[in-house]
């Protein structure tokens, strides 16, 4: 089977497969422009007289249940990445996978990292097939120099529920790993040693994959309360002596910033808003969780502490700080996808405002709306921008696969969408003629920040009217472009192979743009 | 003579910055192994700007190794004359185009309220100190390089003051204190410094040997901009000489304290109230008022507690001082606001500034404010009060009243 076949140019003039590992995609044809049509996906019907009248659905472990379930050749395998850097279980599944001599698998991850780069021997042997998933570190570097069998597919948090719901990606396996459940199947990830917040990217998984594995560290008495994962979907559940690292959820990430530039950047950022009249009482944002997002959120608390408002809620990545806003009192509610620290974790279990969410009620397109197009205000990260606002957010400019896309695409579609970035990193200019890989339309991006400069896209004609006589320092991208060069050099264009080593799928489930195979080094 | 130089950083967290070693060979060519973090986009002008370097000094037949972190031009090519010049005697400098605003000379009376210390040898801290706006930006060749780095330093610092953007900071440098300074200069005065700082000085006489060296440069590179002068006082002798210090030159424009130093000397230890300095601080600001030139406080050192250094730049203030110095980019904008002008210096400056632009429309040489005559340099100073209440906030640039316009 070849890995891809039928090459189109796409609505953003990007050359994308249509067969992708023997299966037909759509090509991007624009925002909000592809509507499907048809029914979503239905898992078989199973029947209680399938299952124990007790409710106990233990089994002696994981490759047991793993053979039970019917692991063969071809399968596809979901696992959730609620404990980042922390996860145990993936490794343990495709050890199991390797020992019963299993080929072919596609691993559907809702992410991947370092800890994963244990995998790349059956990548290499061919146990595993491809990832369907985020791609960084070493498992990045793999991909990016054309090992791995099959074609890579990345996908948004939101896309990857799409693609669930829709039957695009039929989940033979799933494999959710939960620091408490029940005897039935009932889990979660509030309670427990290995407390990792929440299952809510796992949650998709269990209502649509054929069979569902739940597996625990902590066995608890029926019921299970809160069932983030319900038990109804859940076939058998396995008990292993340690789940995840909990400690590990806290990546490099998430702790403010130190550094003098990023908080410059934060500070502006934070001033753009409040001149642009972004901030009110009652508003509402989602900034991540990286170093500059964070300080970013403590200057809108200033902000809103200075007027006496209040925010409505923060979509997050929740870690100690917008913890401390929800306990001041400064934000009325966490609406949260992922648990960042242990403190997040503690809050959402303590703190009824403190709501855990999923993929589905954030981020789903194919849905009757989500919650991240209501937010005003969204601060993303993104590796390069090009003049015409287009963004990458998975690939480095030398063309290595560095970052998923996490909810990034998702929320694109809050009101107002702020990049606030370095102008360059180390001398790697970020605004590029073009992006070498397109992973956002540029009517999606409203402003980059740096710290020479503020951006807005021309379509945004209220931001520009607003702000104009603000005092912070205006420029055009073009601008922001030369000065960078002035400074760093203008750069070479990275050459990259023509061989197509996995795509980016919009958050509708069309193809907007290739990954390239980075050339071997001179 | 060594046939092996090296030059530059490398190792972890060591960032847009080169390590370079250079091997002076009797045959085989010239070879260039670079092994860049930004090959994909600076790969080959990295290989052409080695290449134009070694060409430059007439290498012939070298090895050339670069570990590059992503080191703008200006660093690459210091490092590499650096590491070249450890092994080969030339008078050569490799100048890469100074830009035109680096030439730009200052004001004698330029408020310095803040001046942020700059390690001479960390390219990386370089690049974007300016775009935090403090007052002047110090390239330290001193206390901040270790003794082995301190001759690559100064190829640095040269290649900074001609390249670096220092976006409208004045452009100081630090010298090393003694010969090694005097040394210094010659790496500096040709590329337009606006001003030295002369540390741990404790005589008039050390003003006049730095002078001498600066006016023998400048006439021989035919430079005509001024270059100031801010000694550093730092121990015990060199307070009790403030006064001789502060007037023995024209283009002394300030005077600092050095605080460490000094309470070394003084055989005791700085603390937060500063009983201990005192009288130090007091003899500096003196001798400078009575000299009319600028007082400058000491660096305050702990950089994460910007509360304390708030309560520390208006004791400063206090005293009478006009800046202080900074090792931190997040401590420049606490010490503007707080050294900031007050809500009556500004009502004044407005007073001042508005009778000077009525005088003007009048057509009158003369300024008055009431029944007091104002000397230009007064109203000087009103505009550039206002100019400051405006920067830092205090004052809305449209201040001025619709009819005065």
């Amino acid at each position: 089977m070849k890995k891809y076949d039928k090459l189109v140019i796409n609505a953003v003039g990007r050359e994308v497969p249509t067969i992708i590992n023997g299966e037909e995609h759509i090509p991007f044809k624009g925002v909000g422009k592809y509507k499907p049509t048809g029914r979503k996906y239905g898992p078989p019907i199973a029947t209680c007289a399938d299952y124990p009248d007790d409710g106990n659905k233990i089994v002696e472990n994981l490759k047991d249940a793993l053979v039970k379930s019917g692991l063969k050749d071809g399968m596809t395998i979901s696992t959730h990445h609620h404990f980042r850097n922390g996860d145990l279980i993936a490794n343990m599944v495709f050890d199991i996978a390797h020992e019963l001599g299993v080929k072919n698998l596609r691993w559907f991850p809702s992410a991947s990292f370092p800890c994963h780069e244990h995998l790349i021997p059956y990548l290499e042997d061919g146990t595993i097939n491809r990832i369907e998933g985020s791609m960084n570190g070493p498992l990045g570097k793999f991909a990016s120099e054309g090992k791995m069998k099959g074609l890579g597919v990345l996908r948004s948090h939101g896309g990857r529920y799409q693609a669930i719901q829709d039957g695009e990606v039929h989940i033979d396996i799933a494999v959710i790993a939960a620091p408490t459940a029940d005897p039935f199947g009932n889990a979660n990830g509030v309670n427990g040693d290995a407390a990792c917040g929440l299952l809510g990217f796992a949650l998709g998984d269990s209502q649509y994959a054929d069979k569902v594995v739940v597996v625990t560290d902590n066995v608890v008495p029926f019921p299970a309360i809160p069932w983030q994962i319900n038990g109804n979907h859940v076939d058998y559940v396995v008990k292993v002596d340690k789940v995840g690292i909990a400690e590990k959820i806290i990546s490099g990430t998430t702790k403010i910033t130190k550094s003098p530039d990023r908080l410059l950047i934060a500070e502006l950022t934070a001033q753009f808003c409040e001149a642009a009249g972004l901030i009110y009482d009652g508003f509402s944002y989602q900034a991540g969780a990286g170093g500059t997002a964070l300080s970013i959120g403590n200057y809108f608390g200033d902000i809103l502490r200075k007027n006496g408002w209040t925010a409505r809620f923060i979509r997050a990545g929740s870690n100690q700080y917008p913890v401390e806003m929800l306990e001041e009192g400064l934000v009325g509610y966490i609406l949260d996808g992922q648990t960042f620290d242990l403190e997040g974790v503690r809050s959402m279990r303590e703190n009824p405002n403190h709501v855990w969410t999923s993929p589905f009620t954030s981020y789903n397109y194919h849905g009757k709306g989500n919650f991240a197009s209501m937010l005003d205000i969204v601060v993303l990260g993104a590796t390069e921008v090009d003049l015409n606002f287009n963004a990458n957010v998975v690939t480095h400019s030398d063309g290595y696969l560095l970052h998923g896309i996490g909810g990034w695409q998702n929320t694109l579609f809050a009101k107002t969408t702020i990049l606030p970035i370095p102008l360059f990193r180390d001398r790697i200019p970020v605004i590029r003629d073009e992006v070498t890989t397109l992973c956002a339309p540029g009517e999606m991006i409203d402003v980059i920040v740096t710290e020479r400069g503020i951006a807005i896209n021309p379509l945004r004609e209220d931001l520009i009217e607003k702000t104009k006589n603000s005092g912070l320092t205006i420029k055009t991208i073009q601008e922001l472009k030369e000065e960078a060069e002035e400074i760093c050099g203008i750069p070479e264009k990275a050459e990259l192979s023509d061989e197509i080593i996995a795509v980016i799928k919009w958050v509708d489930g069309t193809v907007i743009d290739s990954v390239r195979k980075v050339l071997p080094k001179k | 003579m060594n046939k092996t130089g090296t030059a530059g950083n490398k190792g972890k967290g060591i960032k847009s910055d080169c390590f370079v070693e250079f091997e002076l060979r009797t045959d085989g060519g010239v070879q260039i192994e670079l092994n860049s973090k930004v090959e994909a986009y600076y790969g080959n002008s990295n290989r052409k700007l080695a290449a134009s370097v070694l060409e430059f000094f007439e290498i012939e037949h070298a090895h050339l190794t670069i570990d590059d972190t992503g080191a703008l031009e200006f660093v690459l090519a210091a490092r590499i004359e650096a590491a070249i010049k450890k092994v080969i005697n030339t008078e050569k400098s490799y100048l890469l185009p100074q830009r035109e605003e680096n030439k730009t000379p200052t004001a004698k009376g330029a408020f310095r309220f803040s001046r942020l210390y700059l390690p001479g040898n960390s390219p990386k801290l370089m690049i974007n100190a300016g775009i935090h706006h403090p007052n002047g930006l110090i390239l330290d060749l001193e206390d901040a390089v270790a003794p082995d780095k301190k001759f690559e330093a100064r190829f640095l610092v040269r290649n900074a003051l001609r390249s670096l953007h220092f976006y409208g900071a004045e452009r100081m440098v630090r010298i090393n204190q003694g010969k090694p300074g005097l040394e210094d200069l010659e790496f500096l005065i040709p590329h337009y410094p606006n001003l030295i700082l002369i540390p741990k000085c404790e005589s008039a006489e050390d003003i006049l040997k730095v002078n001498k060296v600066i006016d023998k440069l400048k006439k021989q590179h035919h430079i005509e901009t001024d270059v100031w002068l801010m000694p550093i006082v730092e121990s015990a002798k060199g307070v009790m000489e403030a006064y001789n210090i502060a007037r023995s030159a024209d283009n002394l424009v300030a005077m600092a304290i050095g605080l460490e130093d000094y309470t070394a000397d003084l055989g005791t230890r700085r603390t937060a109230e500063g009983t201990e300095s005192f009288f130090a601080r007091s003899m500096v600001v003196n001798a400078c008022r009575a000299a009319g030139i600028q007082p400058i406080d000491s660096v305050f050192s702990d950089v994460a507690d910007m509360e304390a250094l708030a309560a520390n730049v208006k004791v400063s203030k206090s005293l009478g001082f006009d800046g202080m110095g900074c090792i931190h980019p997040r401590q420049i904008n606490v010490i503007h606001q707080n050294f900031a002008p007050e809500e009556a210096e500004i009502e004044k400056a407005k007073k001042i500034y508005l009778a000077f632009k009525d005088a003007q429309a009048k057509g009158l040489g003369v300024v008055s404010l009431g029944s007091k005559m104002i000397d230009p340099p007064v109203v000087k100073r009103a505009v550039t009060t206002i100019e400051l209440a405006i920067n830092t906030g205090k004052l809305s640039p449209d201040w001025q009243p619709a009819t005065s316009n």
